[in-house]
């Protein structure tokens, strides 16, 4: 019950404070408004999976990677689709090298037919897919990706290992983690999760960050581009979110326009660069079409400043 | 109780109480989840206390605003009840009626007793009754209408799963074979099957409840219960001058009721439509998201667009790049000597794949087979 989760061990090298958890993040490259910070702090303090929900690009995955730098633990991630089973999410038996083992086992003749069975089913045959390592690897960042697009079938094992941090395999026992791993799970609503699944979790909505957020987070990933550039390509890519399109660019996108304009050796955002850079930040033929027909001179003259 | 400056736990629980009052699914356990986490962070810190909220009490960014909400009123000391005005309630049945419902040539049968028409119907009155435009019944007609239409079989169209299930044809199913094959110290008797599962295919119903379709939308609405009851994967929109999602609803045992909550949350009954807009909104909020990816979307609306038709085009291009199968169901199809001549249905016709009538209980039993039979098809045109 959720009453004992706060009992349970805490990941260790957890900072103190969500100001202090972000100022770690940042270390990192991951800049955190105090929101996030609050809630991966939350999410760590309390042993509990962060649930996150936001437009695609506004670092959700990222988050997670930058968690498992400041806890100095390995991230393992399970990139979720449609079919996604058992057998490819938590275990599977190696059969081919049980197959062998048997085939040797009858080679030398052996009599003991009881240990060879409980040989056949030796955690040494057991492949641990990504829910499973989390479990044995203390401490671990497990990242479970876009569960959205995995189906309900997924989500009821899923719930059991969020649950109790404990994996059943019925011919070994139960594995259980002997500290939780952190749990980050990422979901683009592209259907609503199941209510049982958030129950388990700290639901966190990720939001596009602010022209100084966004300015900032290009400095510190972009060393190269000058600050000039990177308030110009800020400042555009708020101007293109305001503008009602199919798909708004998330920060994943402003850093890869960024990048393509400082590997054009651009210093200043220039009109005429960013209007034939626009493939790197907008995805869909009609927001090219739209943002040409609003005038890309009108829209970007703030952004490329006096 | 309602002081921040009490008992924090009293605090936090009168908080929690708000939260609810607004509309936030705030359950026991979540509330408890927000005193571990404020134990956590700093009480004193008012965003602290938001965030702690937040993460523990929401589930969902329809529950943001409501939150937000909340925690402004709470801590500006704004008792739970005081919030609830603000949602819709539900109006009572005799306020919800479509306005304006044509019978001119059947004025005489509103005198007769109504408890006679009532009596159980003939199998040739039922299939005149069938048969009969839906807009020109009468008061009787209509509730044995509604008792058809609750027991209307909507059969799910089905879609090939990514999953599997043990079969006796298809490919070879390794796992299987290879735990028999130890089974049997090693030797392999015969090679197992597999085959793929099949799963029901979404359907998206997007019904008009503009002034103009009025006479068709109470019948259009509880053909959607039927399909909601029936099936888990179908969603059901009502669209007007606003979008608004009445899934659940529809999820109501009893049709009359579900129609009463219906009343209730859709604030544009019998308005004016804005058809390529309200589809603009629906793909992006709900449809390009996944929710029309790969689903059956029907639209039951006559074509009557304020605003500008070439936007209602272009948004179902878009839609049908996503969708399965666009459907169109018109009422006024079925009209003799009917052309598609308003400019909303000229525009979208070209990027519908069936375009149907939906005027009579017939016409909607079609309807019911043809979503069931062109869900299950695999390609766009079968």
């Amino acid at each position: 019950m959720a009453a004992d989760t706060h009992t349970a061990p805490k990941m260790p090298k957890t900072p103190e404070t969500p100001a202090r958890l972000a100022a770690r993040l940042e270390l990192h490259g991951y800049l955190a408004d105090e929101g996030t910070a609050t809630a991966a702090y939350l999410a760590l303090r309390m042993s509990r999976p962060l649930f996150l929900e936001g437009d695609a690009g506004v670092g959700k995955t990222s988050l997670a990677t930058a968690l498992a730098a400041v806890l100095d633990a390995p991230l393992i991630r399970l990139q979720c689709y449609e079919g996604l089973d058992a057998a490819q999410a938590l275990y599977d038996w190696d059969f081919p090298r049980q197959l062998l083992h048997l085939r040797a086992a009858e080679a030398v003749g052996v009599r003991d037919v009881d240990a060879l069975e409980a040989e056949l089913y030796d955690e040494r045959f057991l492949l641990a897919r990504p829910l499973l390592q989390a479990l044995q690897t203390s401490p671990s960042v497990l990242l479970v990706d876009e569960v959205d697009r995995a189906d309900d079938e997924f989500e009821a094992f899923l719930l059991e290992v969020l649950s109790d941090y404990a994996i059943t395999v019925p011919e070994l026992g139960t594995i259980r983690a002997a500290q939780p791993p952190a749990v980050v799970v990422t979901s683009n609503r592209t259907r609503e999760v199941h209510d049982a699944l958030k129950r388990r979790c700290l639901y966190h909505w990720l939001e596009h960050p602010t022209f100084e957020r966004e300015m900032a987070i290009i400095r510190r990933r972009l060393p190269e581009a000058t600050e000039s550039l990177a308030a110009g390509v800020a400042r555009a890519a708020q101007a293109l979110r305001d503008q009602d399109l199919l798909k708004p660019p998330g920060v994943a996108e402003t850093l890869d326009w960024a990048e393509a304009l400082v590997t054009l050796g651009a210093r200043d955002f220039d009109i005429d660069v960013a209007a034939s850079t626009l493939g790197a930040v907008l995805k869909y033929r009609e927001d090219t079409a739209r943002i040409h027909e609003l005038g890309v001179a009108a829209l970007f003259a703030a952004a490329a400043g006096p | 109780m309602t002081s921040p400056t009490g008992d924090v736990t009293a605090t936090m629980v009168g908080f929690a109480r708000t939260v609810r009052a607004a509309g936030v699914a705030a359950s026991p356990d979540r509330v408890q989840a927000m005193v571990v986490a404020l134990d956590q962070v700093d009480v004193l810190c008012r965003d602290a206390v938001y965030w702690a909220g937040r993460v523990t009490l929401c589930a969902s960014y329809d529950d943001l605003a409501r939150y937000d909400r909340a925690f402004a009123a709470y801590f500006a000391g704004i008792r739970p009840t005081r919030l609830r005005p603000s949602f819709p309630s539900l109006s009572p049945a005799a306020e919800w009626r479509p306005a304006a419902v044509a019978r001119p040539s059947y004025d005489h049968r509103a005198a007769e007793d109504a408890d006679h028409a009532a009596a159980a119907a003939t199998a040739s009155e039922l299939e005149v009754l069938r048969q009969r435009d839906i807009a020109l019944l009468d008061a009787a007609e209509r509730k044995q209408l509604h008792r058809l239409l609750a027991l209307l079989d909507t059969p799910a169209p089905a879609r090939p799963s990514r999953r599997h299930q043990p079969g006796q044809h298809g490919s070879v199913d390794v796992h299987r074979t290879v735990r028999t094959t130890l089974c049997h110290g090693g030797e392999t008797p015969r090679l197992l099957r597999r085959r793929r599962r099949v799963r029901p295919r979404r359907v998206v119903l997007l019904v008009d409840v503009s002034g103009s379709m009025a006479p068709y939308a109470d019948a259009l609405l509880r053909f959607a219960h039927a399909a909601v009851r029936r099936r888990r994967a179908t969603e059901v929109f009502t669209i007007g001058t606003r979008l608004t999602r009445v899934t659940r609803e529809l999820r109501q045992r009893d049709p009359d009721a579900a129609l009463r909550a219906v009343a209730g949350a859709v604030p544009d009954w019998s308005g004016g439509t804005r058809l390529g807009e309200l589809v603009k909104a629906f793909l992006t909020r709900w449809g390009r998201r996944g929710m029309a990816r790969g689903a059956i979307v029907v639209v039951a609306s006559d074509g009557w667009e304020r605003g500008d038709p070439t936007l209602l085009g272009e948004q179902l291009a878009q839609l049908r790049l996503l969708a399965h199968r666009v459907v169109w169901v018109n009422p006024h199809r079925a009209r003799p000597g009917y052309q598609p001549l308003t400019a909303g249905m000229a525009a979208a016709l070209p990027y519908v794949d069936d375009f149907v009538d939906g005027h009579s209980l017939d016409a909607l039993e079609r309807l019911a087979a043809l979503v069931s039979v062109a869900g299950s098809s695999g390609g766009r045109r079968a």
